[in-house]
């Protein structure tokens, strides 16, 4: 690990007074991702600006909206009580993540802004686009049973690891910035980037800026939502699939509005609008939730060791909407 | 950096760099907390801040600085065993004992997260205004600590066993 200074923000305009200019600085929220990856010299930040004392609050909104601070930690946010009640699939997606110890560290920002888990990202011994432009990847074809099936790039076939992300990409949040030129907003959908032939550059951020706050908007039928996580073991492990959904169905059967995103296929949360569009107006059945699935993966490629998640992406999604219709998968 | 460890004051010179486990470990010499793969993925060093469970191996100590850290040596008092070492002495809770302090200080921190009512993925009903730790709860929820012996039969009888005592002394 190379030195470092290190600063203690009081709030945002601090934090980003103390990064301003300095291209070798970076925000430091629960240091779970960062930590590791400065310990393994594939961040080599110069300084650190803790910006857990940013606020952490997670408060209701006037329009039955939630807003939730930056420097919340995941446990708190899963654990809110009226996130429970008003979007269990956000408190599900994030305790389908990491460990309890791990989920009291990180923070709601530093989820959001996590790195990859490609091995050949982390190895610095091994090609990878994203840590070195132009150096190649050794994940198209080497060990790439987690890699992404949907929006790669020859440039990079890594996945975005956060389950927490699956589930505010379904429920449209919206995520609050701030910066050297001032605040501004944008939806977590577009925060995160496609690979394209830059996979280095992962986000919108612009240089210095942070993430503040993420605000959802209300989704009274949100109340009827899950996540489920298809992964190599029952716990603690990264997803090979995941589904977050919610489902609103008509008095006649039919669907009448349906959130869906995906985790585990590609270098951003993937919101699954292919399928959405074609569930809207639909009976509520396997065949309708078939479809849609069919729907979404069209465009899906599979590398040597993970085209199986094409088939267990469909499978998924059927079982998730059959779940939230009562019926047993 | 300024901590206060298992209840007394203790101030230290460290490098900027040092992680919270190292610096228990090498500076401290708390070396009850351990160093398994420090890179968050077996919970040997786990420790509990102001009562919350962490994994002292992804803790930049500087960022904590000022907090209360309880480590295995914080749990008994005076030579006597905190109930939870004494249920995993009577349960076998392990076998060569490396991964134990992790697990100790994590139950604990577990103990504490089913009294504010903090849900787990297997938790059936979100909403509940309380849980039922039974074994699937109580393995899901101390999943973020391995045990290469494989004694994880103990460990969950253990904590289970301790966990039921202090509900009927909730009660009593």
């Amino acid at each position: 690990m190379n030195p470092f200074s290190y600063e203690r923000a009081a709030d945002a305009a601090a934090a980003i007074g103390l990064a301003k200019g300095n291209a070798a600085a970076r925000y430091l929220g629960g240091g779970t991702n960062l930590v590791d990856l400065m310990r393994e010299t594939v961040e080599r930040p110069e300084m650190l600006v803790d910006v857990t004392g940013l606020p952490n609050g997670i408060e209701p909104r006037a329009d039955g909206g939630l807003l939730i601070g930056a420097a919340a930690t995941n446990t708190a946010l899963a654990a809110d009580a009226h996130v429970r009640t008003h979007y269990p699939l956000l408190s599900r997606a994030i305790l389908a993540g990491a460990s309890a110890q791990i989920r009291n560290m990180a923070t709601v920002g530093g989820n959001i802004l996590q790195r990859t888990r490609c091995r050949y990202f982390y190895d610095t011994a091994a090609a990878c686009n994203k840590r070195e432009p132009g150096a190649g990847c050794d994940a198209r074809d080497g060990f790439n049973r987690y890699h992404a099936i949907l929006g790669a790039s020859p440039a990079c076939v890594a996945t975005h690891p956060s389950d927490m992300c699956v589930a505010l990409a379904a429920l449209d949040a919206t995520v609050h910035l701030d910066g050297p030129a001032g605040a501004r907003s944008i939806t977590l959908a577009d925060l995160h980037r496609l690979p394209g032939d830059r996979p280095d550059i992962e986000t919108e951020l612009k240089p210095g800026e942070l993430i503040a706050a993420v605000e959802l908007p209300p989704l009274p039928f949100a109340r009827r939502s899950t996540y489920r996580k298809v992964r190599d073991r029952a716990t603690y492990a990264f997803a090979l699939v995941s589904v977050a959904a919610a489902l609103d169905l008509a008095e006649d059967g039919t669907v009448r509005d349906v959130r869906l995103a995906l985790g585990g296929v590609a270098h951003k949360p993937w919101r699954a609008s292919a399928a959405e569009a074609a569930l809207k107006g639909r009976p509520a059945n396997p065949e309708s939730f078939r479809a849609a699935a069919e729907a979404e993966l069209a465009a899906a490629a599979g590398l040597r060791d993970n085209a199986f998640k094409i088939e267990l992406a469909k499978r998924t999604i059927v079982a998730v909407l059959r779940d939230l219709t009562g019926d047993e998968a | 950096m300024n901590f206060t460890i298992n209840g007394q004051s203790v101030e230290v010179e460290a490098d900027i760099r040092s992680s919270l486990l190292d610096l228990l470990r090498n500076s401290l010499g708390f070396t009850g907390t351990k160093k398994g793969c420090d890179q968050g993925a077996c919970g040997a060093c786990t420790v509990l801040v102001d009562g919350e469970r962490i994994n002292s191996c992804l803790a930049l100590a500087v960022q904590y600085q000022g907090r209360s850290i309880t480590t295995v040596e914080g749990l008994g008092s005076d030579g006597a065993l905190h109930p939870l070492q004494q249920a995993f002495v009577e349960h076998d809770g392990f076998q060569c004992g490396y991964c134990t302090p992790g697990q100790l200080c994590s139950a604990v921190g577990m103990a504490r997260e089913i009294e504010r009512n903090i849900p787990s993925v297997v938790t059936a009903d979100m909403s509940a205004d309380s849980i039922a730790i039974d074994g699937t709860e109580l393995r899901e929820r101390m999943s973020g600590n391995l045990c290469r012996c494989g004694a994880y039969n103990g460990i969950v009888e253990a904590i289970a066993e301790t966990l039921d005592r202090m509900q009927e002394g909730t009660r009593a």
